[in-house]
């Protein structure tokens, strides 16, 4: 069970190799977390976000497959991750993302299915099955990692950034739903943060490392606010450069 | 299924249970056919020990009645009676209750859950120490036990948390009063280990004994104290003898206070004024047995002054030889800048059989203290390492963030415990967000 700081003792993390929730599993183990079940599409990656939990005092890292680019699949896959819990559960990372390439993708249709399967129809499926589980619980929390680049769509991103567009308003509404129930849903919107996916573009402002990220998670836990925003500054960033008219909005940001 | 959002007193981790208000015992065993499930009472534990996620949640308030008490003062009550009620029928008569925590707003079988101890721990020891008998119903029946008779399931019960059964009936020794009033000698103290001091050589002469701490204070004056003290008054100790019971509270907190409400600022100015109002000696003083006993129960729901994010209380016991545990936990809050309200020091006489049960002797400290300074968690943290290293333990019934770990180690006892529970509750049924947190018991 969480305790009264917010820190969980049994977490699913859905994309368990992310590097932003491996950053964040890592501060949960040392906090409270002793069951952290990863699931997760690549083996190996799984395997060593699974010795780095261990290592940081986790007693049980489960490991179940997870297919991202089949939503149907989603369902299977969180029912196995709360059957290898062992117990009931007390965080769900939605950390499954794909930054995909703009200038590719944007010309197949076929790769543009598959940025919205990855990127919103999987987590969407994923989520509908957390939260039936979840309610029947009478407690738990979601943590959906959205992004920043869902605030307002860039035309240099605008696949990644329509589907988490659609993740982080649907994850809103979805929070919604969850009063009342013992379960609640936190959106986590971080600006750039370098990681793997991001590697080889060029720093950003308000660029963290995914520890950072961790830091503002852990907080954001224990306060229970509705969205986290990584770092901080970004929500008032993001009020500015929503409602910025579109030329400037474009020099600004869409170069 | 009516689901319910339940919490503890510091108004932490709330989860959603299905809370039902059994009548009978029928009712009772009906509900322990299945689990999870478990008892609660008032709701004044601080944590998590009377919900039980997604579970049924046996509201004990029910059982209500108040049974004759016999010339010796040995009554039998039902466990969902509070103190409160109690006290009102008792104290007329001439009767107190053995023991007494800070607030009356307890049930009977909240206490008996809890294993409560009050200011005359040192003397009178713990309220399962004045049980005769109780009527605990089970998974696997109904069980009327003393610590003679189902010895094992009597003292697992004492200070288990609920999680050996519901207790139905309690029967237990009152204590004789001949007023409602109490004599009461005040001191002031400079820092902690005057007080200390004063409380290791002269608590044996009271029976009633505690003592107000600042934490907020460092240097020469670091944990300066109120420490007050005293008796129940006898006849000829007052000029008009009357025996007037509990009034109920007349005044509540109306909604939720701002969350940073009680910030370093404002808990530093409370201490600044409670210690110079204070007179540095008095004696004798006579005060009615609330003001001494109960002085928070004036105001209902004070624990919203804690605002929306509520607060946790840190509680531990350490032997006589660890009484610089007591000096180092004060000094680690005082240097973090983690504001906590005026801490309560007491000495403890010997504990008892109960497996679970908190009381050790030596000294106790309980600390108040607002959720939401990011360093209390690993304050806290070290705390528990601090108390661990002198064998010590802290309270269950006021935690809300114990590691599992932390618990085998502070209650040794815990595999007997265990074995009892599996003896009566062979399924696992009984269980508890804290049970789950801990693991002492209990499905996941």
């Amino acid at each position: 069970m969480e305790n009264a700081f917010g820190q969980p003792q049994r977490v699913i993390v859905l994309g368990g190799s992310s590097e932003i929730a491996r950053a964040i599993t890592k501060k949960l183990v040392a906090a409270r977390a002793h069951t952290v079940v990863l699931c997760g599409r690549n083996p190996e990656l799984l395997a060593k976000a699974s010795e780095e939990a261990l290592d940081y005092g986790a007693t049980a890292t489960p490991l179940v497959h997870l297919d991202a680019e089949h939503p149907a699949s989603a369902t299977t896959t969180v029912d196995e991750a709360f059957a290898a819990a062992g117990g009931s559960v007390d965080l769900v990372i939605v950390a499954v993302g794909h930054l995909g390439s703009q200038a590719d993708d944007e010309t197949s249709p076929e790769a543009a299915l598959a940025m919205m399967n990855v990127n919103f129809t999987w987590p969407v499926v994923a989520l509908t099955e957390v939260r039936n589980r979840l309610v029947a619980q009478g407690s738990g929390r979601i943590l959906v990692i959205s992004s920043v680049a869902g605030m307002r769509v860039r035309r240099s991103a605008y696949l990644y950034g329509g589907a988490k567009a659609g993740l982080d308003r649907l994850a809103d509404g979805l929070a919604d739903s969850l009063e009342g129930t013992g379960a609640s849903l936190q959106l986590l919107r971080p600006g750039a943060v370098r990681t793997r996916m991001t590697a080889g573009l060029a720093d950003m402002p308000f660029m963290t490392g995914p520890n950072e990220v961790a830091e503002y998670v852990m907080a954001g836990l224990s306060t229970n606010q509705r969205v986290i925003w990584s770092p901080p500054v970004l929500r008032w960033v993001y009020l500015i450069l929503r409602h910025l008219p579109r030329q400037l909005w474009r020099m600004v940001m869409d170069r | 299924m009516s689901r319910q959002k339940l919490m503890g007193w510091g108004r932490t981790a709330p989860s959603f249970g299905d809370l039902q208000l059994p009548r009978s015992e029928e009712d009772v065993l009906h509900a322990l056919g299945h689990g999870p499930v478990i008892a609660r009472g008032l709701g004044r534990s601080y944590g998590d020990p009377a919900q039980v996620s997604g579970g049924v949640v046996l509201d004990n308030r029910g059982f209500t009645t108040i049974g004759e008490i016999s010339p010796d003062g040995v009554v039998t009550v039902e466990a969902g009676v509070s103190l409160h009620e109690l006290l009102k029928v008792t104290i007329p008569l001439g009767w107190f209750v053995p023991v007494t925590p800070g607030t009356r707003q307890v049930s009977v079988g909240g206490a008996i859950a809890a294993d409560v101890h009050g200011k005359n721990h040192h003397v009178d020891g713990s309220f399962g120490d004045h049980v005769l008998s109780m009527r605990i119903l089970t998974p696997v029946g109904a069980f009327d036990v003393t610590p003679t008779h189902h010895e094992d399931l009597f003292w697992a019960t004492i200070g288990g948390m609920g999680l050996t059964g519901v207790v139905t009936s309690v029967t237990l020794r009152l204590t004789a009063i001949e007023t409602d009033r109490v004599l009461v000698d005040t001191t002031k103290h400079r820092n902690l280990d005057s007080v200390m001091d004063a409380m290791r050589t002269g608590d044996d002469a009271y029976r009633y004994s505690v003592a107000w701490v600042d934490c907020m204070t460092k240097g020469a004056s670091m944990g300066r104290a109120i420490l007050t003290r005293g008796h129940h008054a006898g006849v000829d100790d007052v000029e008009a003898v009357t025996l007037a019971g509990p009034t109920n509270a007349r005044l509540r907190v109306p909604v939720d206070a701002p969350s940073g409400l009680l910030n370093p600022f404002t808990i530093r100015a409370f201490n600044q004024l409670w210690y110079r109002v204070a007179p540095s000696k008095k004696d004798r003083e006579i005060q009615g047995l609330s003001t001494f006993f109960h002085p928070l129960d004036g105001l209902n729901d004070w624990n919203r002054m804690y605002g929306r994010r509520g607060f946790v209380q840190y509680q531990f016991a350490v032997d006589d030889y660890h009484g610089d545990v007591v000096v180092k936990a004060i000094e680690r809050l005082s240097s973090s800048g983690v504001p906590s309200f005026l801490a309560v020091l007491k000495r403890f006489g010997p504990g008892n059989h109960g497996p679970l049960s908190f009381p050790m002797e030596g000294w106790t400290l309980a600390l108040d203290l607002p959720v939401g300074p990011s360093a209390l968690p690993g304050v806290l943290d070290d705390l528990d390492d601090l108390v661990l290293d002198a064998g010590g333990r802290v309270y269950l019934a006021k935690d809300a963030r114990l590691r599992p770990d932390a618990v085998r180690a502070m209650y040794p006892r815990l595999d007997d415990f265990l074995t009892v529970k599996q003896t009566y509750d062979p399924d696992q049924r009984l269980t508890s967000d804290l049970a789950r947190r801990l693991n002492i018991g209990g499905q996941h």
